[in-house]
């Protein structure tokens, strides 16, 4: 990133406090520094559990820092900041309308017509491959279908950042390859930035620019990895080339460490 | 090389039309032969309840304090053809009907306000938990004496009583609904862009209305009940007068009378509320159309 230019996120020494349910503090993140410009692709990986999460909820204005910064579009972060997407690990789709009215509540949330809003729906709708469904109840879909919702509810709203929270995790592996792939397709018709967390490496390095590892709890910035793979990507494909592989072992080196930990607490204090 | 054929070939599953058609007619069959069985065994039941209360009434104890199927009948006819000594059934029931649904439509509605409001705000719902469990605990039925004394005769003692009774049954599935929203699915509405306001009407709501329908059955029961005890305790028109009238005369086909057709107009609202639920719910999963022995 050039120095001269303003990140469009940027986590300045933020730390996030819980009150413990047995009295105590917990320390979810831990001077965390990250920067990420506009239109980049970041992957945070870390140990299950290590609170790659709680920096997403810092950086959509969801929840306050406890200490240090949080600056979106070069502001200090107080609300929910605008041109922000949020993709969460679980379903966050209305049951009671259909594809096309989740899709809508966006554009109508921000104020536009019915019809409008119906109109830019649609298109999504289309885009992400829901077309024939548009009148369906996501009770009435798979699970990789409702994911393609929250993708179309999310873009739908064109934001300049999407944060994804181990969107796909939830996944079998090939429909998880194949929304990976659609992300992939979706995201570079866009000039959005992504942070797009994950305890899965495969996928980190598949789908990013950057890999940034996180220690295991209280997490902060470990290391930070560029992924010099050539784009557009097949991301089935990319996972058996040497470069990937070597990326792969690089990274995998200094996430180990952080596993390893994490198991270890875990099973001491479990 | 083969070239592609115009018509594929059937595939070796695929029946012959006349045996799906068999298939599906003995499909059918099967579900007419058990809606008439099960129709036959509630027929018959029937018959032998009524039949062995009239024997029983007529040859081994006194129908005058038991009653019997064929004078509750005559009554009925009396009701209907001639009327009560108080006028019209019609406008009797009228009078029942009109106490049960305006306390109902008043009790559901500060239900849900109230409802809704402490279950978004913690603070609210914090302060005012004793008072409502408090309140909840009290015999409500025995206000209905004492809205007689304050409100008189008339038909506002019997709605006083009505909402009171409904209130709490809507208000605590209000409540419950409006506090089990998602969060994920409010953080979600948020992040796109939606105002308080907006989270209320467009989430909130909604996700609560499943709960709030659940409590609208019971609730209607409880608003005819309380119609009935508020006339019972005193009024000048309506079926609990008629069903008190008919204790004091020693009338007791007219008591089973007077509950038979309480009996069918809640039965009636009963369909009345599921047709609405099953509108406004529409979106839900449905339950009943699982084929699962298979043909």
């Amino acid at each position: 990133m050039p120095a001269t230019q303003v990140p469009l996120i940027e986590l300045k020494a933020a730390t996030k406090r819980f009150p413990k349910n047995g009295g105590g503090i917990h320390t979810a993140i831990h001077n965390v520094n990250l920067r990420v410009a506009p239109g980049e692709f970041v992957a945070v990986v870390g140990p299950t559990g290590c609170g790659k999460s709680t920096a997403l909820s810092l950086i959509s204005g969801l929840q306050p820092a406890s200490d240090g910064e949080t600056f979106v579009h070069g502001e200090l972060v107080t609300g929910i900041p605008r041109g922000v997407g949020y993709m969460f690990q679980t379903d966050a789709t209305l049951p009671w309308q259909t594809v096309l009215d989740n899709v809508a509540s966006g554009p109508r949330y921000q104020g536009k017509s019915r019809t409008e809003a119906r109109e830019q729906a649609r298109e999504w709708v289309h885009r992400v491959g829901l077309g024939k469904f548009e009148k369906y109840y996501p009770h009435q879909l798979s699970g990789g279908m409702r994911k393609r919702v929250a993708l179309a509810q999310t873009l739908v709203n064109e934001p300049q950042i999407m944060l994804m929270d181990e969107p796909f995790s939830a996944l079998d592996v090939q429909t998880r390859q194949l929304m990976q792939h659609e992300l992939l397709r979706l995201w570079s018709g866009t000039d959005a930035a992504v942070v797009f967390v994950t305890h899965d490496l495969e996928e980190a390095i598949a789908l990013a620019d950057r890999v940034v590892v996180m220690t295991a709890s209280p997490a902060t910035i470990k290391a930070d990895f560029p992924v010099t793979l050539p784009r557009p990507r097949n991301v089935e494909e990319v996972r058996l080339t040497p470069e990937f592989l070597a990326i792969y072992r690089q990274v995998w080196e200094s996430l180990r460490e952080e596993v390893e930990q994490a198991r270890m607490a875990t099973s001491l204090g479990g | 090389m083969t070239t592609p054929t115009p018509t594929l070939p059937a595939p070796a599953y695929a029946l012959s039309s006349e045996r799906e058609a068999a298939l599906l007619a003995g499909a059918r069959k099967s579900v007419r032969t058990s809606t008439l069985k099960i129709w036959g065994l509630r027929a018959i039941i029937v018959a032998l309840w009524l039949g062995s209360w009239e024997v029983t009434a007529t040859y081994f104890i006194d129908p005058f304090f038991y009653s019997k199927p064929s004078q509750i009948l005559v009554r009925l006819v009396q009701w209907f053809g001639t009327g009560t000594q108080f006028g019209s059934i019609w406008e009797n029931l009228g009078y029942t009907v009109l106490e049960a649904v305006l306390g109902f439509v008043i009790g559901t509605v500060a239900g849900v306000v109230l409802g809704v409001l402490l279950g978004r705000s913690s603070y609210l719902a914090e302060v005012c938990s004793p008072f409502i469990k408090a309140a909840n605990a009290v015999p409500r039925i025995v206000l209905a004496a004492l809205f007689i004394i304050w409100f008189g005769f008339g038909i506002s003692s019997k709605v006083a009583t009505v909402v009171v009774l409904v209130f709490f049954a809507v208000f605590f599935n209000a409540f419950t609904g409006a506090r089990e929203v998602d969060g994920n699915v409010v953080n979600n509405a948020r992040i796109l862009g939606a105002s308080k306001s907006k989270i209320l009407t467009s989430i909130v709501l909604p996700s609560a209305t499943t709960w709030i329908l659940s409590s609208l059955h019971t609730a209607f029961g409880f608003a005819l009940i309380g119609a009935i005890v508020g006339e019972y305790a005193g009024a000048k028109k309506g079926m609990g007068m008629l069903i008190a009238n008919a204790q004091g005369t020693f009338d007791s086909a007219g008591i089973y009378a007077g509950m038979i057709i309480v009996t069918v107009v809640a039965l009636l609202a009963e369909m009345l509320i599921t047709t609405a639920e099953n509108k406004l719910l529409k979106w839900r999963p449905s339950q009943a159309t699982t084929q699962a022995q298979g043909i």
